[in-house]
């Protein structure tokens, strides 16, 4: 545990030193909400707060995507990768390191959302309603997570970045994130439910207001944990297979 | 007692054999030289002995137990062939990085002081020059106070001074009871550490001696000429007819041409070469196999 800790850390202290890593996560959400949340939803309480949480959604995913994408990826083509790997400890508290390293990083990126939301909106919350939500965020982290370790693990780091780029907006745009509950174009409100954006923003949007998740996409949510859980632990065992057989 | 041993250990890439029923044993106390060209299986055989990689055939052992386990390789220290460091850390963090996976590590400064990095704790190693990174490399095997140091061709890339910076280094690690296993291509570097060489060809060990029975045998040269029929020679290892030339290798060229000469036989085109390590090895060893196949 001790040792997942200083992982951890220093897998912070590596994003950290380049921030553009973190700003590149956070840019996309925070830009949403200027152009879109605050001049069209930012005077209705309710709206705003739903969009807020749309966001906040949006960002999770990205930064989730592409910091296990891009890092995973650019970390295997490192010689120190294999250097950890001599050191008496097994892959657990490396892999733990980076997961909180992760959900740090996400945290950090929600931060700008959340302040334009409080400062520019009419968006509001109680405080149970944001403990709730802070929760939720660390849940619907797991898929994007899976999804990003699951490219981060079969690609290399040029393909990652690419792969994890094209997903990444179909992603948003179809799961009914950039519009509120209900008002999205009729095929997005098609194939929605059956994107894990919708299951996970439909969480959010529980979490922040008076919302009921649809059961599709809550069960389309799980059968897509499970399938990317079988996807990130087959690229995992494959790229061991490969390099450290 | 032994700390690390390969027994009749095989290493297959593909359709490459890398490694050819290898045996190897690394008693406590020991610095022992693999020594071998580019592409010999010397770093697929230390791969395989730090458990970052599985034999396709064959046992190893790390302190009596699994390499890939996570307690053998409690008592270990590694230099890998390519120094990767993360660019943006400092010198010191990185240290303080691998100093958390040892329960006794050496303090940070006293590790770089020894090293000759102290000016640079504070530089992020992206910012290192290539022999300032391998010297870093190298200490990091030294943190956790290790019993077994394991470095692959720890002074690649490096000028005459860092290099005897570090074999001072290793020496003294030694002279305190450490126990050294190090790659390398050059022999000088092998004889100014080593006291037991192991030689690495094809993926086979060629040879397993002290330094001095090595030094003699790579020590052959070759002696080229173009005779018709010559007497046999004292001292030839091996004989080979190339294009109408005659190649002898011994170990004593000057006692050899003598020879020639006070046998009176007709010779032209005289030529004296030193032989490549690799050349050394193979011709003794495939002459040993199958004297009759020189080519």
């Amino acid at each position: 545990m001790q040792l997942a800790l200083t992982h951890a850390r220093y897998q912070l202290l590596e994003t950290i030193r380049i921030p553009i890593a973190i700003f590149g996560s956070a840019f996309f959400p925070a830009a949403a909400m200027l152009f879109f949340v605050v001049p069209f939803a930012g005077k209705d309480p309710v709206a705003a707060t739903f969009a807020t949480a749309s966001m906040v959604t949006f960002s999770v995913m990205s930064a989730n995507i592409f910091s296990y994408g891009v890092g995973v990826a650019e970390d295997r083509q490192q010689p120190w990768d294999p250097f950890t790997r001599t050191l008496p400890a097994g892959p657990a508290p490396r892999f733990a390191g980076r997961v909180l390293a992760g959900l740090t990083i996400t945290y950090l990126s929600l931060i700008p959302v959340v302040v334009i939301a409080a400062t520019l909106t009419e968006a509001r919350i109680t405080p149970m309603a944001f403990l709730l939500a802070l929760v939720t965020v660390a849940v619907i982290s797991v898929p994007f997570t899976l999804m990003g370790l699951s490219i981060g693990y079969a690609l290399p780091s040029k393909a990652a970045i690419v792969v994890a780029q094209l997903v990444f907006f179909p992603l948003a745009f179809g799961g009914g994130l950039l519009s509120a509950p209900g008002s999205a174009p009729g095929f997005v409100e098609a194939i929605a439910p059956y994107l894990p954006t919708r299951g996970a923003v439909e969480l959010m949007w529980a979490a922040v207001g008076h919302y009921e998740p649809a059961r599709l996409s809550l069960i389309m949510l799980g059968v897509w944990l499970v399938l990317l859980a079988a996807l990130g632990g087959w690229a995992y065992r494959r790229d061991e297979g490969r390099r450290f057989s | 007692m032994t700390l690390a041993r390969a027994d009749r250990v095989s290493r297959r890439y593909g359709d490459v054999l890398a490694l050819d029923q290898v045996d190897l044993e690394v008693r406590a106390g020991e610095l022992v030289g693999l020594l071998g060209p580019n592409g010999a299986g010397k770093s697929t055989l230390i791969n395989l002995l730090v458990g970052l990689r599985r034999p396709t055939s064959g046992r190893v052992e790390l302190f009596g137990g699994d390499p890939r386990d996570p307690a053998s390789r409690r008592q270990i220290g590694v230099t890998p062939q390519e120094t990767g460091l993360p660019g943006t850390l400092r010198v010191g963090e990185v240290v303080d990085f691998v100093s958390a996976h040892y329960p006794d590590p050496i303090p940070r400064n006293e590790l770089l002081d020894q090293f000759g990095l102290s000016e640079l704790a504070r530089r992020q190693t992206g910012g290192l020059s290539g022999g300032q990174k391998r010297r870093l490399a190298v200490a990091l095997a030294f943190v956790g106070r290790p019993r077994l140091v394991v470095l692959d061709e720890p002074t690649t890339g490096l000028d005459v001074e860092a290099r005897h910076t570090l074999w001072e280094a290793i020496r003294a690690f030694h002279a305190d009871g450490g126990t050294v296993l190090l790659s390398s291509h050059y022999l000088e570097e092998v004889e100014a550490l080593a006291q037991r060489v192991v030689v690495i060809g094809q993926g086979r060990v060629l040879a397993d001696d002290s330094v001095d029975a090595v030094r003699a045998v790579v020590g052959v040269r070759r002696v080229s000429l173009t005779a018709d029929g010559l007497p046999s020679l004292p001292g030839v290892v091996r004989t080979e007819q190339v294009d109408g030339r005659t190649h002898l290798l011994t170990a004593d060229a000057d006692q050899l041409v003598r020879d020639l000469v006070t046998s009176g036989v007709e010779f032209r085109d005289l030529e004296v070469r030193p032989t490549s390590l690799e050349e050394a090895f193979l011709a003794i060893t495939t002459a040993d196999a199958q004297p009759a196949a020189a080519a």
